[in-house]
């Protein structure tokens, strides 16, 4: 698996989330300055970077959010540019975004915001078997030690942090994505949920999923362990290495990784 | 179906606006003069009484002016002098669905009731041009002495119940648009719910408008008999023309002691109709009744359905959703009248605003001083989808008296492009997004209707989000 990293070949290159070079700006102000990153099918990055650096700007980019305008560069799925997409074409085509601050929709009950999800995924005219949609919705939320009263409430409306994050992970696992940006699932989350919301995650993990992790914290990377770490900071990622990165960070902060900012990132 | 046949009737399905070949035998002309309000009640075969009726309601007409103090300036651009005032196509009631004309029946295809519902059009009556089209009412209701059948044969074979009542409720000079619906009203329901009766099926009646600058001025009366019960449901679409619609109807309720009376309305107007309709009840000593309304599309819609609580322990409430699309006007309300002691009301009022749609809530309470144990619970709640969207609130609550109560709460919320991006993350287009939220909004409503309605509500819905983004 991490031969993809150093040259990727042209069969990874089509089996994966391959953002090239890229520039997002908010307003005039450019927030992503060239970034480059390689998430192939079956693995899991990690992004760590102090606050502001651009992660979740770099996640609603990838995900087309209207007001994150790409000045330059490439975001390829499996090969295919996205970037001209709507963000519902490109969720479609199977990427996902776990939201760092996750949306309320008043008088939208949980199971009919996933049924809906669902049925956007079917050809025209089709839907999803309610029974089927049950069953599949209750063994997920039974994994995530989510109670049923959940799927009856307005989506994240009134949760507490820590269920939203779940909610999140219960619309990834209903969804099976492609890839999947995961931004700080981790925080809001007590112990023992971020063991079951974990549980969760490296349960969708396989060849079929390419995992993009956004944290700030190692302990979470004990849970989910990535195959790759990546530091960014200012809107670049400056350092990438294996999980034993994360721990350095942890021991050292960002401090030390600031002082080599000029050095040319990805060894 | 064949195909071939779908092909003859023009039909935008986007738009939800339809029309079909007119044939008219009846046709008063356009205007409005003392010779037109004649020959629509020589056509009718009425009563003198109902005739001298009508010459009066032309004077006050005539004599009141536009309520544009208050309401749409552009009430001044409806040319009363352009509209067809009676228009019918010489049928004669029917009474088997069968004898129902197809194209009756096409509009109740288009309208999308699934299959399995149609059972319930066993009891529909349904309004072509401005005479009815009744089909037979289930024998039940009709072996339980229930009388349902359209105000012109009310009128003619039971003065006796209706007369009492008719112009009771709802006073010719109400307003301006009560009194043209006196002159000119044809069309409309006369239901009759002997005393104790409970009408298990709501009894049903679908209108649409069929003739260029043709105005609809139906005329419904429902009495409920002491302790009976009745549902009453009505649903319009209107074909799409060029120029305005004027549609003016009254309804008068009378909910007798302990009698429950609930009527639904779902409306969706091709944008260039004025919707201008006065309704009333008076609810009697324990009496309840139950306003539920949904008003989509129109260019102007003015409406604000009443309740007199006219007896102790007497309910009135009032559930109202309105749509108003790009250049659309939805003002609406709700008036409830405290006249006797104890008596409660409730009102629910949820309103969405798209583009350059404009909603107005506009309510009146009213609980006097020497009543007792009065209590009124309004709530407005208004989502914006666009900044261009404007709503007004003007709540007219007079409460006096001590140990009465009146609980007021207003809300303002907008679908964020937070909301729409997370939920077209998901995989939902954004139309699909906005369709969902809204629907979300007005959810705990939607509860509250038949389930027929409920499903042809949210179909319209995603009809007008559909349109509403680019
Ligand atoms: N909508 C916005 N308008 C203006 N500035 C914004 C907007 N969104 C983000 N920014 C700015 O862009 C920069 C990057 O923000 P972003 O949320 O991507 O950081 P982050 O790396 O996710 O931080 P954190 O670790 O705190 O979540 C910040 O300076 C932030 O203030
Ligand atoms: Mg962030």
């Amino acid at each position: 698996m991490r031969e993809s990293r150093g040259a990727p070949n042209y069969e990874m290159q089509m089996s994966s989330l391959s953002i090239k070079n890229l520039h997002v700006s908010i307003g005039d102000k450019e927030i992503i300055r060239g970034l480059t990153l390689e998430i192939p099918k079956g693995e899991v990055h990690a992004i760590m970077g102090p606050n502001g650096s651009g992660k979740s700007t770099l996640s609603k980019a990838i995900g087309g959010h209207p007001d994150y305008i790409v000045t330059g560069g490439e975001v390829l799925l499996d090969g295919d540019d996205i970037l001209g997409l709507d963000p519902d074409a490109r969720a479609r085509k199977g990427l996902f975004l776990a939201f760092q601050y996750p949306m309320e929709i008043p008088g939208v009950s949980n199971a009919n915001f996933l049924r809906a999800a669902l049925n956007a995924r079917q050809p025209e005219g089709e839907e999803i078997e309610a029974t089927e949609f049950y069953a599949q919705m209750y063994a997920e939320m039974d994994k995530l030690e989510m109670a049923r009263t959940f799927t009856a409430r307005s989506v994240n409306e009134g949760f507490s942090g820590g269920e939203k994050k779940r909610n999140e992970i219960l619309q990834m696992a209903m969804l099976k994505p492609a890839y999947a940006v995961l931004d700080e699932t981790d925080s809001g989350l007590d112990i023992d949920a971020l063991r079951i919301v974990s549980a969760g995650v490296n349960a969708l993990r396989g060849p079929n999923l390419g995992i993009l992790l956004i944290t700030h914290y190692q302990r979470l990377l004990d849970y989910i362990v990535p195959d790759v770490v990546h530091v960014m900071v200012e809107g670049r990622i400056v350092r990438s290495g294996g999980k034993e990165l994360a721990l350095e960070l942890e021991e050292r902060g960002y401090d030390f990784i600031k002082d080599d900012i000029t050095e040319p990132s990805l060894a | 179906m064949s195909t071939a046949t779908e092909n003859q009737i023009d039909i935008d399905r986007t738009r939800g606006d339809f029309s079909y070949p007119e044939s008219h035998t009846f046709d008063a002309g356009t205007g409005l003069t003392k010779g037109t309000v004649d020959y629509i009640s020589k056509v009718k075969g009425e009563a003198e009484w109902i005739r001298e009726f009508r010459h009066r309601a032309l004077e006050i007409f005539r004599s009141k002016p536009m309520p544009t103090h208050w309401a749409s300036k552009d009430l001044e651009n409806i040319v009363f002098e352009n509209i067809r005032y009676y228009l019918a196509n010489g049928q004669k009631p029917t009474r088997s669905w069968d004898d129902v004309p197809d194209d009756v029946k096409r509009t109740f295809e288009r309208l999308g009731i699934p299959e399995q519902e149609r059972k319930f059009l066993a009891g529909v009556e349904a309004q072509f041009d401005s005479e009815a089209v009744y089909s037979n009412i289930k024998a039940a209701v009709g072996e339980q002495g229930v009388i349902f059948c359209g105000s012109t044969e009310g009128l003619r074979e039971h003065p006796e119940i209706f007369r009492k009542w008719f112009g009771k409720v709802i006073p010719t000079g109400d307003n301006k648009f009560s009194a043209l619906n006196s002159a000119v009203f044809s069309g409309g329901s006369f239901i009759y719910v002997p005393p104790g009766v409970k009408v298990k099926h709501p009894l049903q009646a679908y209108f649409r408008i069929n003739a260029e600058n043709f105005g609809q001025f139906e005329r419904t009366l429902i009495i409920a008999d002491e302790g009976s019960e009745v549902m009453y449901m009505e649903g319009c679409t209107a074909p799409k023309f060029e120029t305005a619609t004027l549609h003016s109807a009254v309804v008068e309720l009378v909910a007798l002691k302990g009698a429950k009376i609930q009527y639904v309305t779902v409306q969706n107007w091709s944008a260039n109709v004025f919707n201008l309709v006065t309704k009333r009840a008076i609810a009697h000593e324990e009496a309840e009744v139950k306003w539920i309304d949904c008003n989509i599309g129109s260019r102007l819609t003015m409406k604000y359905p009443g309740v007199v609580l006219k007896g102790r322990k007497a309910r009135g409430e009032v559930i109202s959703i309105a749509l108003a699309s790009d250049g659309q006007h939805q003002d609406t309300g709700a008036k409830m009248i405290h006249a006797a002691a104890e008596t409660t009301s409730n009102i629910v009022s949820k309103s969405i605003s798209v583009g350059t749609g404009r909603s107005t809530y506009r309510g009146l309470v009213h609980i006097p001083k020497h009543l007792k144990g009065c209590k009124n619970n309004t709530e407005c709640d208004a989502l914006l989808i666009n900044s261009q969207s404007r709503t007004d609130t003007y709540p007219a609550i007079t409460v006096r008296g001590t140990g009465n109560s009146s609980q007021h709460e207003a809300s303002v919320s907008q679908i964020s492009a937070e909301q729409i991006f997370y939920m077209q993350q998901r995989g939902l287009t954004e139309a699909q997004a906005m369709s969902l939220s809204v629907n979300g909004f007005v959810n705990d409503l939607v509860r509250q209707f038949p389930m027929e309605y409920s499903v042809e509500l949210k179909r319209l819905i995603d009809l007008e989000m559909e349109g509403s983004v680019g």
